[in-house]
């Protein structure tokens, strides 16, 4: 599964962690994030996020 | 205050604020605060960072001291907020310089800030170095510490790193350097910055602080945009608080905030507090009437507990409540105990608020007291035993780590 790296403050939602603090259970792939995730470090919306190359 | 050289050839040519009392709008500043910047003379003559726009004619003046502002070849933008760049507009008037280096991040803002079109903007990135003649300057962005534009430069073979808004304070004096003032002022305003600005960003620290230790720079001097320089000993005492800070390890200390009608939850509060001190943790009570909600954050910061006390007051909490839950939950405290407590006069949601507030924002709650109008010997004994519980689970939280 891809990273996504947040273009505002390069945070990397890494798919294997996913993000438990917010709900995010490890193994969700960054399209199954629900779209009112918000990046966890600077607050941006999962729009601003870019596949990691 | 006058240029005053922090090395050979680099200087200090910042500006004082002296009368800040207010940073940043939400903030107290009750010793001030400095906007530091950084003129070092070499084959391309560089300029680190400028002052708030009010002050523009301070560092132009400095500068004017070590040289025409012309002369000016280079300057580096570590940072956009207003209180480092506001300057920036008439700095690169007077000194037209060859380049200006900023992050990625840093000239988009600067160029929404101050439109910008015509300024020879360079973009430098993370690992990037740049030579200036005997020297060379190495970039590490840190973005969200703590804005996505900051920046960090690291002046070799000085040995200084000019952190930004890293590891700064808001002290206004004549001194330059953190061994030169009180210890005891230096490290409530080290702590009282970090935890109203740097705390959120705790996980970005902790990373930065392990590309610092990995990059290989050997750092005799850390020089922030605010405050006092670190120098000697001072490194070492920097970083290890940052990272102290940033791990946020629960700490034997409790603080105790309410607001209050008629008295009935202060009295709560009261009990609470003894209870807690009864049971050997220091505690502090603090009234929002009377603690601006940033010295209330700073004692957030340093406690392993928090207890939140409100009368119930149209169904919900009272306001200063409200704002100092809201205020908290922003700068993301970690690995707190929490607990609620409150007088009411009939439904009583106050109780129920602040604690679904606490546990939305992780802390480990412990069950709160609730008492009808004026509370009496019971549920003033319920408190008590509140601040003992509490006591017990924290001190127990602190022997675990
Ligand atoms: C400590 C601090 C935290 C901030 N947090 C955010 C944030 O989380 N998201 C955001 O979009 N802007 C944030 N900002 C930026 C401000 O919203 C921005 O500078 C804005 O232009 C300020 O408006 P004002 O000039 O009316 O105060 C923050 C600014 C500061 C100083
Ligand atoms: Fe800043
Ligand atoms: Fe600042």
């Amino acid at each position: 599964m891809d990273k996504y790296v947040c273009n505002v403050c390069g945070y990397v939602y890494d798919p294997e962690e996913g993000d438990p603090e917010n709900g995010v259970s490890p193994g969700t792939s960054f399209d199954k994030i629900p779209d009112d995730w918000a990046c966890p470090v600077c607050g941006a919306p999962k729009s601003e996020f870019a596949k990691e190359e | 205050m006058k240029p005053v050289a922090i090395k050979p050839g680099v200087h200090w040519v910042g500006a004082v604020d002296w009368d800040r009392r207010n940073f940043h709008g939400y903030s107290r500043s009750p010793m001030g605060t400095t906007y530091n910047a950084f003129l070092i003379e070499d084959e391309k003559n560089t300029l680190i960072d400028t002052v708030e726009d009010r002050f523009a004619h301070k560092l132009l003046c400095n500068v004017a001291h070590i040289m025409e502002p012309a002369k000016v070849d280079y300057i580096v933008v570590n940072h956009v907020e207003p209180d480092h760049s506001g300057a920036l507009p008439e700095l690169v008037k007077a000194c037209n310089p060859e380049k200006v280096f900023c992050s990625p991040m840093g000239e988009k803002a600067i160029k929404e800030y101050y439109g910008a079109q015509d300024w020879p903007i360079h973009v430098v990135k993370s690992g990037e170095s740049l030579s200036i003649g005997k020297r060379t300057l190495h970039f590490l962005e840190t973005r969200m510490l703590h804005w996505p534009d900051s920046m960090m430069t690291y002046v070799a073979p000085d040995k200084i790193l000019v952190s930004s808004d890293g590891f700064g304070q808001n002290i206004a004096s004549s001194e330059r350097f953190t061994d030169e003032i009180d210890q005891r002022d230096l490290e409530v305003q080290l702590a009282r910055y970090y935890a109203n600005i740097v705390l959120p960003f705790s996980s970005v620290t902790l990373k930065i602080l392990d590309q610092v230790a990995k990059s290989g720079w050997d750092i005799d001097m850390i020089a922030p945009d605010h405050g006092l320089i670190w120098r000697g000993e001072g490194v070492g005492y920097a970083v290890e608080a940052y990272r102290r800070y940033a791990l946020q390890k629960p700490a034997n200390r409790a603080v105790i905030f309410y607001d209050t009608m008629w008295r009935s939850t202060e009295k709560m509060a009261h009990a609470i507090a003894s209870g807690l001190a009864d049971a050997g943790t220091p505690v502090k009570v603090m009234s929002l009437k009377s603690d601006h909600h940033s010295d209330v954050m700073a004692e957030v910061f340093a406690s392993g507990a928090v207890i939140a006390g409100s009368a119930t007051h149209n169904n919900g909490v009272l306001p200063l409540v409200s704002a100092m839950l809201t205020y908290m939950k922003g700068l993301k405290p970690q690995n707190k105990i929490g607990a609620a407590f409150g007088s009411y006069g009939w439904s009583g949601e106050a109780l129920k608020d602040m604690t679904e507030f606490m546990v939305g924002m992780h802390f480990e709650m412990i069950e709160g007291v609730r008492a009808k109008n004026r509370p009496g010997h019971d549920q003033l004994k319920a408190c008590v035993d509140l601040g003992r519980r509490v006591a017990q689970a924290l001190q127990a939280k602190v022997a675990a780590v």
